[in-house]
């Protein structure tokens, strides 16, 4: 995906007024966070688990390099193939590989972020290949042509309407004529039409929620049964993943299934958990015959052993997201990259780099709700301050905005000059607002003091 | 008065926006400090926490400024401020910002054990039991984030003073320093949705920890037409006990 972060503040008042984005907004603000709130406060042990998710993530980050030698060893004990990429470029490029030998003309695919990172439906066509979107939400947007808003509802921009439409449009040629208003109708209809695709297609792509390196499994959450039959009806089975997935065992795997869910969408559980482990063994009645695992470094392994190595904790909830004052006021778009919101102001300079995304982390009140909820505690805002530093550093913020800061610190610094410069504010303030906050008077009346300043009173009362 | 225990010093932080725009509230928290038995000073060599350049990036000053402000405040028993988020700066950044030299992080550590916010100073540190009589008008409060989620400040305000609680008290209003005139229209759409809740409360007055938040939502609910009056929290109280 070509990134478009760089335009995140025109894209973010497009998304201000887009009215029904506001509402699609609305509906969503109260949504998730109430049902994790909820799925929380049934659950005693989860400020525990937390706790033992994040030494179980740092355990392996730790010792990745081991762990994902492990992994492959069991993958290809069990029959499997595993592909390390470095870049999206390897990465698609490896995907694309599999299909042609395959002979592949379309092919199944299950909801991936790391697909989406990789660019991967646009390699596929681009191979003369169709790949055709399994997952609800992505199914819709691969009709709207659009990328996903959010990391777990991808869809959640749309409204029910505008699905209606595009369903009719796109489903009148394959016999379906009627414009269905209904959820569950339209649900009924994409199924039916999915159902042929399932069977018809070469090959079967899915994401990973997590990888076990002990018994070389990939597991696959899903809430619509999409990951299961896109993984074992085609004779060739890919998983797209990326490094940082890996957890030593099963029972590790455990603890991070507990806290996924609840923080995602506040269910106990996602519907369908499957846990794949290479190709189809001799007794199997169905599955792929061959099962390839590409996993993506993509930048990842530099974060290894820095201080922002916290972000490879993530288990891509969306719980920073749903929570996220400034998400749930211009929605997923707007970050104009693969990961929205508070994870991905803090991932995506590390990924697409800081240029092109400087104004992810800019862009945050440092209201600390998505570390509040991260369920592997990534220290969100600290990263965003980071890279922050970095900008300045590296003369990225803009040099107006540097100069100001630097003149205020100088000030700052010299409590006798300040004083005179207080009281020269005071007086202009009573006045008229300051220039270059239009930002703020757009929508606020500017504050005007009340009179001379707290410390000019103080010094003229003698200090008492 | 002679008190056989001595007082405990206070080396009051004003703030720089208080100092500004409100310094009825910096009176106001010297009432409150004195009534509650403290000496309080107000050392003028003061300015700013340095939030603004730590948030923006400039590490440089902000290292120089913490330094400064943990000088000027290091020999009083507390530091008091009418603010969680300078407070937070004191307490949870100031031993991150001069981490690498040791003597440093070593006084940034003192300093952050005896930062307090006003209302956590008057509850949880000196403890203060004063009969607050019940406020003749229905007060809103809204939680800042920094006294919220870096202080954990939440029982505080309501144990000194009855409150109205808003829908979603803990949201963050959109004021967030520069980022509300950098970001003028994403924070201006979270401030409309505070001062919704806010009037969606039935309240007459709006009240909170920090005089950030209260100078972004007295702006939109200004920019509303709207009445409610918009005070901080320690003009209140001084307000409340001082009434005859």
């Amino acid at each position: 995906m070509r990134p478009k972060s760089h335009a995140f503040r025109s894209a973010a008042k497009d998304a201000l007024a887009d009215e029904t984005l506001q509402d699609a907004l609305k509906l969503f603000a109260t949504g998730f966070p109430e049902k994790r709130r909820k799925a929380v406060a049934a659950l005693p042990e989860f400020e525990a688990l937390r706790e033992a998710a994040v030494l179980i993530k740092d355990h392996t980050l730790a010792h990745l390099d081991r762990y994902l030698e492990q992994f492959t060893d069991r993958v290809e004990e069990a029959g499997g193939h595993v592909h390390f990429c470095r870049t999206a470029r390897e990465a698609r490029e490896t995907v694309v590989a599999i299909c042609r030998k395959q002979g592949a003309r379309t092919v199944t695919k299950g909801k991936s972020m790391v697909g989406e990172e990789i660019a991967l439906n646009e390699a596929l066509e681009a191979a003369g290949i169709t790949p055709i979107e399994t997952d609800l939400g992505e199914y819709i947007l691969q009709l709207a042509k659009e990328p996903p808003s959010h990391i777990i509802g991808p869809a959640l921009h749309k409204t029910k309407d505008q699905v209606s439409d595009l369903f009719l449009e796109h489903h009148t040629p394959l016999g379906f004529d009627e414009r269905q208003e209904e959820g569950e109708a339209l649900v009924a209809e994409a199924r039916q039409i999915l159902r042929e695709k399932y069977f018809a297609a070469d090959v079967g792509i899915t994401g990973a929620n997590f990888l076990v390196a002990e018994g070389g499994s990939a597991v696959i959450v899903t809430n619509e049964g999409n990951g299961d039959l896109t993984m074992t009806c085609p004779n060739t089975h890919i998983v797209i993943t990326s490094i940082e997935k890996m957890v030593p065992t099963l029972a590790d795997m455990t603890v991070l299934m507990r806290l996924l869910a609840r923080s995602a969408t506040g269910q106990t559980m996602s519907v369908y958990t499957t846990l794949v482990s290479g190709p189809k063994r001799k007794d199997d009645l169905d599955g792929p015959e061959n099962f390839h695992v590409v996993l993506l470094d993509g930048g990842r392994s530099a974060l290894l052993g820095t201080e922002q190595q916290d972000l490879l904790r993530c288990i891509k909830c969306g719980a920073c997201m749903n929570h996220c004052p400034v998400y749930g006021a211009v929605g997923g778009h707007a970050y104009g990259w693969v990961y929205p919101g508070p994870i991905g102001a803090a991932l995506n300079p590390a990924l697409i780099g800081l240029k092109e995304s400087r104004h992810l982390p800019e862009a945050s009140t440092f209201c600390g709700a998505c570390e509040a909820v991260c369920p592997v505690k990534i220290p969100l805002p600290m990263i965003f301050r980071h890279w922050r530093n970095q900008a300045f550093e590296k003369n990225i913020t803009p040099f107006f905005i540097r100069m100001t800061l630097k003149l205020w610190a100088f000030l700052a610094l010299r409590p006798r000059l300040y004083r005179r410069f207080a009281a020269f504010a005071a007086w202009g303030l009573k006045k008229s607002p300051p220039p270059f906050v239009k930002g703020w008077t757009d929508a606020r009346d500017f504050p005007k003091p009340e009179g001379r300043s707290f410390h000019a009173q103080w010094q003229k009362r003698g200090g008492s | 008065m002679d008190t056989v225990t001595k007082k405990p010093s206070v080396g009051l932080f004003v703030t720089c926006l208080i100092d500004l725009f409100r310094p009825s509230a910096a009176f106001a928290t010297l009432r409150l400090l004195e009534m509650a038995g403290c000496a309080v000073s107000v050392p003028d060599t003061q300015t700013c926490c340095g939030q603004p350049a730590y948030n923006a990036g400039d590490r440089k000053s902000a290292e120089k400024i913490a330094k400064t402000v943990i000088e000027t405040f290091e020999a009083f028993d507390y530091v008091v401020a009418p603010s969680g988020s300078c407070i937070g700066m004191l307490r949870c950044h100031y031993p991150e910002i001069v981490k690498t030299n040791k003597a440093w992080r070593e006084r940034a550590e003192n300093l952050a054990k005896k930062s307090f916010e006003l209302t956590e100073f008057l509850v949880d540190a000196v403890k203060l039991e004063m009969k607050i009589p019940q406020p003749a008008r229905r007060i809103a409060m809204h939680d800042s984030c920094s006294a919220l989620r870096e202080l954990g400040v939440q029982r505080q305000p309501r144990q000194l003073l009855p409150l109205t609680e808003i829908e979603n008290s803990d949201r963050c209003c959109g004021f967030g320093g520069l980022f509300s005139v950098k970001y003028g229209d994403i924070s201006g759409q979270m401030a409309d949705k505070k001062a919704a809740a806010i009037q969606a409360s039935g309240a007459e007055v709006v009240t909170s920890c920090d005089f950030g938040c209260l100078m972004n939502i007295e702006g939109r609910l200004k920019r509303l037409g709207s009445d409610i009056k918009v005070r901080h929290i320690a003009e209140l109280l001084a307000e409340i006990l001082d009434a005859p």
